[in-house]
C-alpha cells in the first residue's frame, strides 16, 4: 500500500523516497556497477547476460536496455544512478535532461542559459493539467 | 585549542570540475562563474586555514544503495578522487586529518549525534569541485580535509534544523581539540536545481536569494524551512541546501558576509556561493 505524501502533487518529479529506493534497488545497483571500466566492458560484450546478474523486474530490465530515462525513474531508479548508465552511453547530465524533458539538448541548453525553467506554473500538478 | 574562523557555502556542480580540468574555465559559458570565485581564491590565500571541515554529499559514487548513512564522517588519512563513470578527476589526492576526525567522531556520538564512521572512501565531485573553486589547480591541496557526507539523495534528507544542530555539535567538538588549528567549514551543494524527469531545469532565483539572506542573518528561521518547500520551490535536487546549515550551525550567531556570488546556469544548476566570517 502506498502512503499519500505531500510531494505527490509536484509535477514532472519523482521523489526518490524510501518506497522508490526499495523498488529500484537492483536497478540502481546495476547502474552504479557501470562506474567501473571492467563492468562497462562486460556489459558491452553481453548486455543481456550482464544485466541478468541483477534481479530487477522485467519492466525495469526493458527500460534499462532501451534507455527509457523517465520510465527508469518511475520504476525506482534515481537520477544519480541512471546518470551512470547514461554516462556509459556517452550522455552527460545536461543531455540527459534534454532527453527526459523531451526538449532535446539544444532547446534545453537554451532554456538554461536564459535562466532555467521558471517556478511559475511549475509548482503543482494542477498547473500542468490546465 | 582548535577554532572555527570562517565558513564557505559553495555549489558543487560537476560541470565546473570538468571545465577546470579541460581548460575551458575562461570561455563565454564558464568564464563568468570562475570570475565570481576570483575574490574567493584571494580571500582563501589570506585566510590560510589549517584544516577544512567539508560538508558534502556523495552522488552514488563511493556509497552505492547497499548502505545509506545519513551522516558519515571520514576518518581516513587520505581520500582518492573517484571514477564517476568518466574516469577520476585529475586533481590531487585529498589528505585527511585522522586525529581530528577521530576526535570529532567520538565527541559527536557522545553529544547524541550518532554518525557513521568511514575509514575508507573515495570522494566525488561533491567534495573536489568546491576545492577547485576555492583553490584553483594546485599540485597539492593546501590543507587537510575532514569530510562529512550527508545523505541528500534518498528522501528524506536530514531536516535543516537537524543539520543546524549538528553544526553546533561539530563546533563543540572542534573547540575541545587541544591542537591550535584554524578551521574553515564548507557547506556545499545547491542551489535550486532539478536534474530529473520532466521538470528538469527548474531554477528559482528569488527563492535562492531569500535562502541566502536567511542563512546569513536569521539561521534559526531559515533552518526551519520544510522539506516540501525545498522540493517544490528549489527542485528535487535543491534539497542539497540543507547541508549549508551544517556549516552555518558551526559558525557564530552573528557573521560577516565577506562575499556573495550567484549565477545561472552551470549545466542544470544555479551556482551560489558565500564567504562568512565569525564576528
Amino acid at each position: 500500500m502506498s502512503v499519500e505524501q505531500n510531494y505527490d502533487d509536484i509535477p514532472g518529479t519523482i521523489v526518490f523516497d524510501s518506497q522508490q529506493a526499495a523498488r529500484g534497488y537492483h536497478l540502481n545497483q546495476f547502474c552504479i556497477s557501470l562506474r567501473q571500466q571492467k563492468n562497462r566492458d562486460e556489459f558491452s560484450a553481453d548486455p543481456e547476460g550482464y544485466i541478468d546478474r541483477f534481479p530487477m523486474n522485467a519492466e525495469q530490465r526493458h527500460a534499462a536496455l532501451n534507455q527509457e530515462w523517465t520510465r527508469l525513474l518511475e520504476l525506482g531508479g534515481n537520477i544519480y544512478y541512471t546518470s551512470k548508465l547514461a554516462a556509459y552511453h556517452g550522455i552527460n547530465f545536461q543531455e540527459l535532461a534534454g532527453l527526459m524533458t523531451g526538449m532535446g539538448s539544444d532547446a534545453y541548453r537554451a532554456m538554461m542559459v536564459a535562466g532555467g525553467r521558471s517556478i511559475d506554473g511549475n509548482r503543482y500538478k494542477k498547473e500542468w493539467e490546465r | 585549542m582548535a577554532y572555527i574562523s570562517s565558513g564557505v557555502a559553495c555549489s558543487h556542480v560537476p560541470a565546473l570540475g570538468v571545465a577546470s580540468d579541460t581548460g575551458i574555465s575562461d570561455d563565454d559559458y564558464y568564464g563568468p562563474i570562475f570570475k565570481g570565485f576570483e575574490p574567493s581564491k584571494k580571500w582563501m590565500a589570506d585566510e590560510k586555514p589549517d584544516v577544512i571541515f567539508l560538508v558534502y554529499n556523495d552522488h552514488c559514487t563511493a556509497f552505492d544503495a547497499t548502505v545509506i548513512p545519513t551522516f558519515a564522517l571520514g576518518c581516513a588519512t587520505e581520500y582518492q578522487p573517484a571514477d564517476e563513470g568518466w574516469g577520476p578527476r585529475p586533481v590531487p589526492v585529498v589528505k585527511g586529518h585522522q586525529e581530528l576526525s577521530a576526535h570529532i567522531a567520538q565527541s559527536l556520538v557522545l553529544d547524541m549525534f550518532d554518525i557513521t564512521v568511514i575509514n575508507q572512501m573515495e570522494v566525488d565531485h561533491g567534495l573536489t569541485v568546491p576545492l577547485t573553486m576555492m583553490f584553483g589547480q594546485p599540485d597539492e591541496w593546501p590543507c587537510p580535509v575532514v569530510p562529512l557526507a550527508v545523505n541528500v539523495v534518498q528522501y528524506p534528507a536530514p531536516l535543516g534544523q537537524r543539520c543546524f544542530a549538528l553544526g553546533k555539535a561539530i563546533r563543540t567538538a572542534i573547540e575541545s581539540y587541544p591542537e591550535d588549528l584554524k578551521i574553515c567549514v564548507f557547506g556545499t551543494g545547491g542551489m535550486s536545481h532539478q536534474l530529473q524527469h520532466q521538470r528538469a531545469g527548474l531554477i528559482n532565483s528569488e527563492w535562492d536569494a531569500r535562502f541566502m539572506d536567511l542563512l546569513v542573518n536569521d539561521p534559526d528561521k531559515g533552518s526551519q524551512i520544510e522539506h516540501i518547500e525545498y522540493l517544490r520551490e528549489a527542485g528535487s535536487e535543491g534539497i542539497e541546501l540543507v547541508m549549508w546549515y551544517v556549516m552555518r550551525g558551526a559558525l557564530n550567531e552573528k557573521v560577516e558576509e565577506k562575499h556573495r556570488f550567484y549565477h545561472v546556469p552551470a549545466s542544470n544548476t544555479a551556482v551560489g556561493h558565500l564567504i562568512l566570517e565569525n564576528r
